[in-house]
């Protein structure tokens, strides 16, 4: 089954945690991530008025070549470096199927997965 | 949305060890237990340390800790760099050339304290002088607060600690004694943080409107609150209101953004009192049950309309209005509040009276999902008031008091008053009675003072510099050091330290897994000290381990010879003793604390204990809030004082009224033209705690340099792109930093970020890493407190800004060797 990182990004805060999380956990150098955040914004819709939907300020992890998807961690019942560290509690782990059974139109969500 | 119990049951115990507290692990030993600073912040959150041969190698949140739940910041996760920095101090060392030029000679721990000793008994003792020669200077969020005030007065017997040039105690003592008034006790908004089952809790409900005003509590996580625990509020439904100039997360997803004039916003809080009470949109039940003086209140607050408070503060009054209605109508409403109370107003006790009216008259005290009042756990509030308790009583007379630079009222702040300090240190007297009072010495232990809390950077340098004898105790070299101390100490981190800590609750210990070199930790440094300047108090304690079990198990209390117990208290002083102590008088504080826990037993119970009372909602109803046991509220009427009577005793008028900062449109037009922008300063960032992590390479990488946000109409007008350099400038002085256009920013504002500085610059003078180069503090003034001589209006300090040439002087060259930008300071005067 393939395993997979499903990320509810309305909520996601820009951080930090996971990339960092996942850098001490590579070894990775400097300029280089295994999980790397984007940033989008912010910037005003001209056309929608004030309130939630009138700035666009949103953060997305993406998931490089490096990830392993923490394969020696979650053999061991462990969660992957990002999930666990993800301080805005939006990073989910486990079977794609299943974490695209969460996804519910309600909110923002990115499904992930690697070759790994 | 968070399914919190989904959470905990997906995890799986076995593979992170529930139930033990230190394990082997492939070929590492792993051990639980929590993190203060440094390197840190103002929380404590659950880790996992993994050592090798003594050795920290890697760290990771602990999942099964429920304060944190493994979630751990950037700068936590990154502590390895930080205990293993190059510009950590390894030995005691004295200075070997003048001060500024870096030039040590490494000495002995018995040599240190021999100097030390020497110098009290010659310089002090020796010329009949009382202790108050001596200053005690202390960083903030570090694991100090008890251990710091304890050693100034246990240890050199002063009752002088505190913020030298640190105006009006500009941080959080301003909220915490502006809601004694009123409320009685602290309020913090309640997401489920007092709770052992956290969001899970039954009784537990999501805030369902929370205002988020002047702070980013993600970045910042003040006051030993976790910003993201809202995260998980807004993730269960809580609507956003932010006030706040500067576009944050919070901002992006409101439903109401009020961008109120730096320095104003006072009087939204004023004119959603007007509005919320003229639309009757109060709890009518808990009102009259429980509050003081609302009619009183109701006619007072008539003239503070939405269009008053509008033509001061920028925000249309359509706005104010409805922002207040969202807030009154809402089932459980939350405010969170943060610094900007404390240092980006001259309204400071006001604004925070008439904040927690807001709360009260709306009913949103003690019912889950608003606010819930805190004490620290297990009544263990050993800390900034402790000194009074071993201090020499003549010292303590002679602490430093607001009436001694001409202020009114009871001094109901426990810290020595910073104004009279600093006064007291420029003019080597006492300001109003002209008594000589030297200064002869100052001890500082986790602050690097210039890079960082010291208000008027140029000033603090030019006065703290004249101090015969200084001794700093930092983990890391700091610029501060360089340029002032005469003898530097090595202190250990968290991590190689055993210590324990109460702020509001759970309870938590720190386990040492390694050691750094000669580092000794805080209360290996109040031992030494101690065994040797004050031996017949120090009989008490053998250990570090005695010590911390006396801090748990009494609360350091001293127990005289009449057999009364005295203590530290929390909050604000509501008496004529000062109040900052108790004393046993039958109803008086047992000798023991609530704690169940020994140091040793805490550690293997997995490091954290919640406590009972702070898990407890309507508190007010169980009468657990007074000393009497009655129903009610800790304050003379046993009812939430909307207008609270003590502040005249505080020197305060009672009824809430804004006070405007030093310079704005209405009172000094000139200026403000003279001045065009708002300069905002002191910023957060993911990557850094105040002075911290600057030297740690994984921090840097993510941001290199300091940042000042402009709007992008500001960088039209000034031909500014992202990465150009600008002065900040006004008449105490200037700072650069790096520009970043910023769409969320106003036209006359820009914010600028503090406590910068470059460990891989030059440390010697005049350069001290870049300290006074980026300095924002180069352009605050002190002594500009409003009513009751506490808060700070520096968050909206004016200035003008343009490029940055090469060869243009350098801050440090013109603070060390130029003489700064000023020659006419006079004490107790900005």
């Amino acid at each position: 089954m393939t395993k997979g990182i499903l990320i509810n990004y309305d909520y996601c805060t820009g951080c930090h945690s996971c990339e960092v999380a996942c850098k001490k956990h590579l070894g990775l150098p400097k300029g280089e991530f295994g999980i790397k955040l984007t940033e989008t914004g912010p910037y005003e819709y001209a056309g929608k008025p004030a309130g939630p939907e009138h700035w666009e300020w949103t953060w997305l992890p993406v998931i490089t070549k490096a990830c392993d998807m923490c394969a020696d961690r979650t053999e061991k019942g462990k969660m992957p470096m990002c999930v666990q560290h993800c301080q805005a509690w939006c990073m989910y782990y486990g079977d794609v199927a299943e974490l695209a059974a969460k996804i519910d139109g309600k909110t923002r969500w990115a499904l992930m997965a690697t070759t790994a | 949305m968070v399914d919190y119990q989904g959470f905990l049951d997906s995890i799986d115990r076995k593979a992170y060890h529930e139930g033990e507290w230190q394990w082997e692990e492939d070929g590492y030993t792993v051990t639980r237990t929590y993190n203060y600073s440094a390197p840190g912040c103002h929380d404590s959150c659950g880790v996992l340390l993994y050592t090798k041969d003594g050795k920290l190698e890697k760290i990771e949140g602990d999942p099964l800790d429920p304060y944190a739940n493994g979630k751990l910041c950037m700068r936590c996760l990154d502590m390895t760099e930080m205990v293993d920095s190059d510009k950590r101090l390894k030995y005691p060392m004295k200075r070997a050339g003048e001060r500024g030029e870096n030039k040590w000679e490494r000495i002995t721990w018995e040599e240190a304290l021999d100097i030390v000793e020497t110098y009290i008994k010659e310089e002090i003792d020796g010329k009949g002088l009382g202790r108050e020669a001596i200053l005690v200077g202390h960083g903030t969020g570090r694991n100090i607060n008890w251990q710091v005030p304890f050693i100034a007065g246990a240890c050199f017997r002063t009752a002088n600690v505190g913020g030298i040039y640190f105006s009006g105690w500009w941080c959080y003592m301003p909220r915490v004694c502006g809601a004694a008034g009123p409320l009685g006790d602290y309020p913090i908004v309640d997401a489920s943080e007092t709770l052992p089952d956290r969001y899970a809790n039954p009784e537990w409900k999501a805030p369902d409107v929370l205002a988020v005003w002047g702070n980013e509590p993600l970045k910042s996580n003040g006051d030993g609150y976790l910003g993201h625990w809202l995260n998980v509020c807004v993730q269960a439904g809580t609507k956003i209101i932010s006030i706040d100039p500067v576009l944050t997360w919070w901002g992006a997803r409101a439903e109401y953004w009020l961008r109120p004039h730096p320095g104003t916003d006072c009087c939204i809080a004023l004119a959603w009192l007007n509005v919320i009470m003229e639309e009757d949109l109060i709890d009518h039940e808990f009102v009259e049950n429980w509050c003081a003086y609302y009619d009183e209140l109701k006619e007072h607050c008539k003239q503070f309309t939405p269009e008053w408070a509008s033509e001061i503060t920028g925000v249309p009054a359509d706005d104010i209005v409805g922002s207040a209605r969202l807030y009154a109508n809402a089932e459980r409403g939350a405010i969170q509040w943060g610094l900007v109370f404390d240092a980006g107003t001259s309204s400071a006790m006001h604004w925070t009276e008439a904040v927690c009216d807001l709360m009260a008259i709306c009913g949103n005290i003690e019912k889950p999902g608003t606010h819930v009042l805190v004490h620290n756990s297990f009544d263990i509030n050993a800390g900034y008031s402790s000194v009074d308790l071993y201090a020499n009583p003549q010292a303590l007379e002679r602490k430093f008091r607001k009436w001694m630079i001409g202020d009114e009222g009871l001094d109901f702040v426990g810290m020595s008053n910073c104004d009279a300090m600093a006064s007291v240190l420029e003019a080597g007297k006492i300001p109003v009675t002209g008594e000589d009072y030297p200064i002869k010495m100052f001890w500082a232990q986790s602050c690097n003072a210039f890079a960082g809390h010291e208000g008027a950077a140029a000033r603090a340098y030019k006065y703290m510099s004249k101090i015969p004898f200084i001794v700093y105790a930092d983990p890391m070299i700091t610029p501060t050091m360089v340029a002032i101390a005469d003898l530097i100490l090595p202190v250990s981190m968290s991590v190689e330290r055993d210590s324990a800590r109460t702020w509001w609750t759970p309870l938590r210990a720190m386990k040492k897994v390694t050691s750094f070199y000669e580092a000794k930790s805080d209360e290996e440094i109040a031992l030494w000290l101690g065994k040797r300047l004050n031996p017949e108090l120090f009989v008490r304690w053998d250990s570090v381990e005695d010590f911390i079990n006396d801090y748990l198990l009494t609360d350091l209390a001293v127990v005289g010879p009449d057999g009364k117990v005295k203590k530290a208290n929390f909050s604000a002083a509501t008496d004529e003793d000062w109040g900052h102590t108790s004393v046993s008088d039958g109803e008086g504080p047992s000798v023991t604390t609530k704690c169940p826990y020994t140091f040793d037993e805490l550690v293997k119970v997995g490091g954290h204990a919640y406590d009972e009372w702070n898990a407890t909602y309507n508190k007010h109803e169980k009468g657990l809030l007074r000393p009497d046991g009655q129903p009610g509220f800790n304050t003379p009427s046993g009812r939430i004082e909307l207008v609270p009577t003590i502040f005249q005793a505080w020197g305060i008028p009672p009824y809430p009224i804004y006070t405007p900062a030093p310079e704005t449109w209405q009172t000094t037009p000139e200026i403000m033209e003279e001045l065009p922008f708002y300069m905002i300063n002191g910023a957060r960032s993911y990557e850094f705690f105040h002075t911290e992590h600057r030297m740690a390479p994984t921090m840097r990488e993510f941001h290199p340099e300091p940042l000042v946000k402009v709007s992008p109409a500001t960088a039209e007008k000034y031909d500014l792109q992202d990465g150009d350099w600008i002065w900040m400038e006004n008449h105490e002085g200037r700072c650069r930093q790096m520009v970043k256009i910023f769409p969320g920013m106003p036209d006359d504002c820009v914010s600028a970020e503090h406590g910068w500085w470059k460990p891989e610059k030059e440390a010697a003078a005049p350069v001290f890493n870049d300290c006074f180069e980026y300095n924002v503090n180069n352009l605050t003034r002190n002594f500009q407190a409003g009513p009751g001589g506490i808060g700070s209006p520096i968050k909206c300090t004016r200035c003008r800004i343009y490029k940055y040439q090469e060869g243009d002087t350098p801050a440090g060259v013109q603070i060390t060797e130029l003489g700064g930008w000023r020659d006419d300071y006079e004490p107790m005067k900005p």
